[in-house]
């Protein structure tokens, strides 16, 4: 694969690029099954220690299912799940290292908040008084120190969150696992969290695996994140080197808006590869190192703040295709520009409006060229 | 809302006159002075002095509590394993069938479960007596307890119960620590159903029982074969008495528990 990024610096952490370090945690050939269904097929997935590990995908995909085989609530049909480098076979849930923030908190109603989150000591026999400790370090931890005695019904939701998150992580479990934790908080709350969740997770330095719906949520917190798809990985990577090197059109189509062209494979000379999309068109140059055979199908994703729209012919560019202006999108700081190309499919340019609306020099139904740099886009097979 | 008019108000009087006024008459004449049943002789409260002085009436009293007593206790515990299993176990074989057959002793005649107890007894030659209407009385009600204890179970958060298995508990210290007190306001109301049947049932005891274990609605049967007494309508009186308190004192809790828990409610989402 192509993917190689020098934007980050050496010191950065990364233990999966460290070929002498060890996974934390290890799903080799996992495959689950209820029945006949296939919820989980083969799956082969490392995550390390101190990572913030996201799993992306859409609904039904398996992601609550590979969390519950990490906590213990099933196993594996085959394969193995192995922390730290012992198996877990069918370890039951409490003899895991492991602790889960459930998706609907499943905090426990007849018991205060104080209760609630020293539960998980409680059953380790830990003294009263270490409980009562530990308790209020996560009570601080999570701003909930006005609330030690009500009970689940009489917090709001973001609060009763805050406390399934303090139990998750009172016992101090090396990996701890979030099942859509953010799901039920406003926007302003979630943003707010997520950083909270982070700086908690650098502050302890344990490992976290999150699932989330939300895109925007799995780029802003996670070290990694794996691009999941009916019980299979598409592409795990770090959020930027997914955003910028997808590895196939599901996962460029998963993280933020793209372009995709689909086109046959003309010629391949040296790095760049030239795609014949449109009858009478000039082929699309992308740069690649792969070399399929000419005649093949492939596809150019190319992300729509990369394009560059004008009126007038730019005097050089790698790619340019000429077409008119469909729809105009206005969201504030941003305009959408949807064009229209010869062969009557719709390219999305991304433009920051630095000028005032009144002064935008393109409209409706005008001739405009979309422009942009083979390096721009990405050169991808499926 | 709607007003009373005169339709409203004669339906309302209507039905009821129609479910109380039996209850309301026995009450009544529990108060008559007059041996004769349906002939009013004045305010008296001797009928109430001898129930207490009857003894056999007190006897059969301790019975009926005893029995309900115990087997609603058992069969609070055994429908409530018998709803576990049957909400827990993931689809085996024969699952509706056994589900079919746990409920099943609800719709059967009580005259066939009665006859069938009999006879199972005495080919087993168990000497017929108290615990025999025990047994009995737990077979029956042990279906009811099920299905309450059922119905809460289904919208029990399975999540709850696994949460307290990720903090580190056993499934038996997980069902001690938190299935059991959330679901325990429905068991309670299964022991009490149980109860209630136990204290209400005349034709299985009939069959169950032998000699030296007469309930009290076998005893107030065979009183009124002889003749209704004022004595009879008394008892029955308190009875009523007893029921209506239980009911009340129940249902004036729950209510109580309900308020609070808005008004705590409330309390939440006034300080976020
Ligand atoms: N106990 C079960 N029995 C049968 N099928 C199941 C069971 N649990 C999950 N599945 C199926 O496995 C698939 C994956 O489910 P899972 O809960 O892991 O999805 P998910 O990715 O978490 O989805 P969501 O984002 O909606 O939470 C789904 O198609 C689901 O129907
Ligand atoms: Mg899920």
């Amino acid at each position: 694969m192509e993917t190689q990024i020098n934007t980050q610096p050496a010191c950065e952490f990364a233990p999966w690029e460290d070929p002498v370090q060890k996974p934390f945690v290890r799903f080799e050939n996992v495959t689950k099954k209820f029945g006949d269904f296939t919820a989980i097929e083969d799956l082969t997935l490392n995550i390390y220690e101190r990572e913030f590990f996201a799993l992306l995908g859409p609904s039904g995909c398996g992601k609550t299912t590979m969390m519950r085989m990490l906590a213990g609530f099933e196993y594996p049909t085959a394969g193995n799940i192995m922390l730290s480098q012992s198996n877990l076979h069918k370890a039951p849930p409490h003899k895991r290292p492991v602790n889960m923030m459930f998706q609907s908190y499943a905090l426990f109603p007849h018991m205060t908040v104080e209760q609630n989150i020293g539960f998980g000591l409680k059953q380790e026999k830990t003294p009263k008084k270490e409980i009562k400790r530990r308790v209020e370090e996560m009570l601080s931890l999570v701003q909930l120190e006005p609330f030690t005695k009500r009970k689940p019904h009489q917090l709001s939701g973001g609060q009763k969150q805050r406390v399934a998150l303090a139990r998750s992580l009172a016992k101090k479990p090396r990996l701890l696992l979030l099942d859509e934790p953010l799901g039920a908080l406003d926007r302003k709350l979630r943003e707010q969290t997520q950083f909270e969740l982070m700086s908690i997770q650098e502050q302890l330095g344990l490992t976290f695996v999150i699932v989330t719906h939300d895109q925007e949520e799995a780029m802003t917190v996670a070290s990694r994140i794996a691009v999941m798809d009916h019980g299979k990985i598409v592409q795990v990577a770090t959020p930027a080197e997914i955003y910028e090197y997808p590895n196939s059109r599901y996962s460029a189509d998963f993280l933020g808006d793209v372009n995709i062209i689909e086109g046959q494979l003309d010629v391949t000379t040296g790095k760049t590869a030239s795609l014949a999309w449109a009858e009478g068109e000039t082929p699309l140059a992308i740069s690649t190192k792969l070399r399929p055979p000419a005649g093949t199908t492939a596809w150019l994703a190319v992300r729509p703040e990369k394009l560059h729209i004008s009126k007038e012919k730019p005097a050089s560019a790698d790619n340019c295709i000429k077409g008119e202006v469909w729809d105009i999108g206005y969201t504030g700081n941003i305009s959408t520009f949807h064009v229209k190309a010869s062969n009557g499919s719709i390219l999305k340019v991304q433009v920051s409006n630095r000028e005032h609306l009144a002064d935008r020099p393109i409209t409706w139904e005008d001739n405009v060229y979309v422009y942009w740099e083979k390096g721009a886009g990405v050169f991808l097979e499926r | 809302m709607t007003r009373f008019n005169w339709f409203n108000t004669t339906t309302l009087t209507l039905g009821f006159a129609f479910l109380y006024l039996p209850i309301i008459l026995l009450m009544i004449y529990s108060f008559n002075e007059s041996r004769l049943v349906t002939v009013w002789a004045g305010f008296s409260t001797r009928w109430y002095q001898s129930v207490f002085l009857n003894e056999s009436f007190i006897n059969a009293a301790w019975v009926t509590l005893r029995v309900g007593f115990i087997s609603a206790s058992v069969a609070t515990v055994l429908g409530t394993m018998a709803a576990l299993v049957l909400n827990r176990a993931g689809p085996f074989h024969g699952k509706t069938l056994f589900t079919g057959m746990i409920y099943a002793p609800m719709v059967m005649p009580e005259v066939i479960t009665g006859l069938s107890l009999l006879l199972l007894f005495v080919s087993l030659d168990f000497a017929r007596g108290f615990w025999t209407v025990t047994l009995a009385h737990i077979t029956f009600s042990m279906c009811y307890v099920a299905v309450v204890v059922s119905t809460r179970l289904v919208t029990f958060e399975r999540s709850l119960e696994e949460a307290a298995l990720d903090l580190g508990c056993t499934r038996f210290s997980a069902f001690i620590q938190v299935t059991l007190p959330i679901i325990f306001p429905a068991i309670l109301a299964a022991w009490l159903l149980a109860f209630t049947l136990s204290l209400d049932d005349l034709v299985i005891a009939s069959f169950a029982s032998g000699p030296g274990a007469t309930t009290l609605p076998m005893k107030i049967y065979s009183q009124v074969r002889i003749g209704v007494s004022p004595e009879i309508n008394a008892l029955s009186s308190i009875l009523i008495a007893v029921v209506a308190i239980g009911v009340v004192t129940a249902s004036l809790v729950t209510k109580q528990a309900h308020v609070k828990r808005i008004k705590e409610e409330r309390m939440a989402i006034n300080s976020i």
